[in-house]
């Protein structure tokens, strides 16, 4: 991976925050799984997110577009407070797009129809242009020629990159990626990390939660390490793997590089 | 230890000639070891018992288009109670002379049904073709119109009766059902707890019990001088009752979705009703059909239980029949009859959810 060109987008753009949480709390029944999440996200920012497993990463990542309900402190994504008016979780939405762990495509519509669902229903495109929308990022991660077969023919790594497409789809501002790689077979790994590094170089902001270190080192600006639903260190990638400061940090690096 | 490294790949070899072809098929699904091979001469003797006596009853020794005399002296089937009496089993009291009306009234609605089977005809203009046909339906059996002499409700019966009760019944039925599962699994309490407490109220009682409250209780209630009809009453009791199971069955549908899917479609910004319409109830609905149409095939044969609050449908003609001092006797042939037409129906649909079943399947293939 080309460390340089990933990482090529201009800094200064980053003028102001896109996400803002401040003080987040959020408790499944009794088990408090977030405990004071302050974090502020740059546009065309490119955050990762990495720790044990029951950390909270996917919950934190969940929460910026109101799938996990958050209870005390505030997230405010584009200017929206996330709150329970509807209207208003609908738009962040629409702005924000994610990828799934295991994909969570339609079975039972078409590649394109897949694609074209969100441009149709909730931007009210024409079908006919919505359509074009959906080859035009069909073609973009290299998966044009399946576009009228089922999810279930595909394999995982082809999958994966059709769900990259229809959250792409809607034009999101923001893409979240809860641990897009982890379901995929080894040889299909790269075939999605290339698709992310390109959408990297389009300036996207992007929040990954992953292990995949090579990806982490190359693409990411901040790397962000959790545990016991805390934020337990942040720093650039350089910094994080080569002089990781927190004791934990270090440990967990010990046993996922070796 | 010495490294394999495959030289050249293995030939494909055919499989052995004794699984595949005739002898494999007789070998495997006949003959498969001492028990089966048993069962197999054990059922071939029953057929040969049984086969040759009922064709010649049936068929070579029956009797069609006599009197009820004549019938009583033939060793074979009396056909004739069908064809003597085929107008009055198919259409009850409806007036002699008009019973052209139901018969046309019964082919629009089959030919409308058989168009359907096929989805691509699903277009609006095929929805404006039965909303068409079904006001001609009505206007044939009705009459009082352009000169068709008027037939009151009370005069329909027979197959007509019994194909209104159950179609009606069972397209109102599904979608009301789709409905109060939707409303059970929702996160309103006020509208979960009604959906629980109608479904398990119906689900608590048996059909006739409905029919009867339909037929006898429920005008007490009405303010005098007004009465709803009878057949609709029926009806509604049918499509509630119905309704309730499969508001049942299509729960189950709901509860075998995956989290994410739900999710997915809420990520890309889709609104509850679209979320439903558009991700989880394809695909709910889908995986249902078999049960479903367990369902819609037991509404079916239970329409024939209307005859407990004096309707003349299908069952109830023919039963009438059998009382006649003439064909006294013959309620073998009268009741094969009525159990033919009745398995036509099940049967075509119990087909048709299969095709429909392949259809909607995106599995390879």
């Amino acid at each position: 991976m080309n460390e340089e060109a990933a990482k090529g987008t201009d800094m200064q753009a980053m003028a102001e925050p896109i996400i803002e949480i401040i003080d987040m709390h959020k408790w499944f029944g009794e088990f408090h799984v977030l405990r004071g999440i302050d974090l502020t996200i740059q546009q065309k920012e490119r955050i990762v997110i990495c720790g044990p497993s029951g950390s909270g990463k996917s919950t934190l990542i969940r929460c910026i577009n109101r799938l996990e309900e958050h209870q005390r402190g505030q997230i405010i994504v584009d200017g929206i407070e996330l709150t329970n008016n509807l209207k208003n979780i609908e738009k962040i939405r629409t702005e924000v797009g994610m990828v799934f762990q295991h994909f969570n495509l339609f079975p039972h519509l078409t590649i394109l129809d897949n694609l074209a669902l969100g441009p149709i229903w909730v931007r009210k495109i024409p079908r006919k242009e919505s359509e074009e929308i959906a080859m035009h990022y069909l073609e973009k991660v290299q998966i044009a020629e399946q576009a009228q077969k089922f999810p279930g023919q595909l394999s995982g790594g082809q999958q994966q990159r059709v769900a990259i497409a229809r959250s792409l789809c809607m034009s999101p501002k923001i893409m979240l990626f809860d641990e897009p790689t982890s379901a995929l077979d080894p040889e299909m790994i790269k075939e999605v990390l290339d698709v992310m590094i390109d959408l990297a170089q389009e300036g996207m902001t992007m929040i990954v939660v992953t292990h995949e270190m090579g990806f982490a080192k190359s693409v990411a600006h901040r790397v962000l390490f959790m545990d016991f639903g805390q934020i337990v260190e942040g720093n650039t990638p350089e910094e994080f793997f080569d002089n990781p400061q927190h004791d934990r940090t270090k440990l967990f690096l010990s046993q996922i590089l070796h | 230890m010495e490294a394999y490294v495959q030289k050249t790949p293995l030939e494909k070899l055919k499989p052995p000639v004794t699984h595949v072809g005739v002898i494999g098929w007789v070998r495997t699904n006949l003959f498969d070891g001492w028990f089966n091979s048993l069962l197999t001469l054990l059922t071939l003797y029953f057929l040969w018992e049984v086969v040759p006596p009922l064709v010649r009853w049936a068929f070579i020794d029956s009797v069609w288009n006599t009197t009820g005399a004549v019938c009583r002296d033939a060793d074979g089937a009396c056909w004739s109670i069908i064809t003597t009496n085929l107008r009055f089993i198919l259409f009850g009291f409806y007036p002699y002379d008009q019973q052209w009306r139901p018969l046309i009234a019964i082919l629009i609605l089959c030919g409308l049904l058989f168009y359907s089977r096929d989805r691509n005809h699903w277009n609006k203009y095929f929805g404006y073709g039965w909303i068409i046909g079904l006001v001609v339906m009505g206007f044939l059996m009705r009459g009082g119109l352009f000169g068709l002499p008027g037939v009151e409700t009370t005069q329909w019966g027979g197959l007509p009766l019994t194909l209104l009760l159950s179609i009606f019944g069972l397209t109102a039925a599904y979608p009301l059902g789709v409905i109060l599962a939707l409303g059970r699994q929702s996160r309103m309490r006020a509208i979960k707890v009604l959906c629980v407490v109608y479904i398990e109220l119906i689900r608590g009682v048996p059909l006739i019990s409905l029919l009867f409250m339909g037929s006898i209780i429920f005008p007490l209630f009405l303010p005098e001088g007004i009465t709803i009809n009878q057949i609709l009453r029926a009806q509604v009791a049918i499509i509630l009752f119905t309704a309730a199971y499969i508001a049942e069955v299509v729960r189950g549908g709901l509860q075998a979705m995956a989290r994410g899917q739900y999710e997915a479609a809420e990520a890309i910004g889709l609104n509850y009703f679209l979320t439903m319409r558009l991700i989880i109830l394809p695909q709910a609905l889908k995986i249902v059909i078999p049960p479903t149409v367990s369902i819609l095939i037991s509404a079916f044969k239970d329409t024939s239980l209307v005859v407990i609050i004096a309707l003349w449908d299908l069952l109830k003609t023919t039963q009438s029949t059998l009382s006649n001092p003439e064909w006294m006797g013959f309620s073998r042939e009268a009741y094969i009859f009525v159990a033919i037409l009745y398995f036509l129906g099940c049967f075509s649909m119990a087909n048709y959810s299969r095709r429909l079943e392949k259809e909607l399947s995106t599995e390879d293939h």
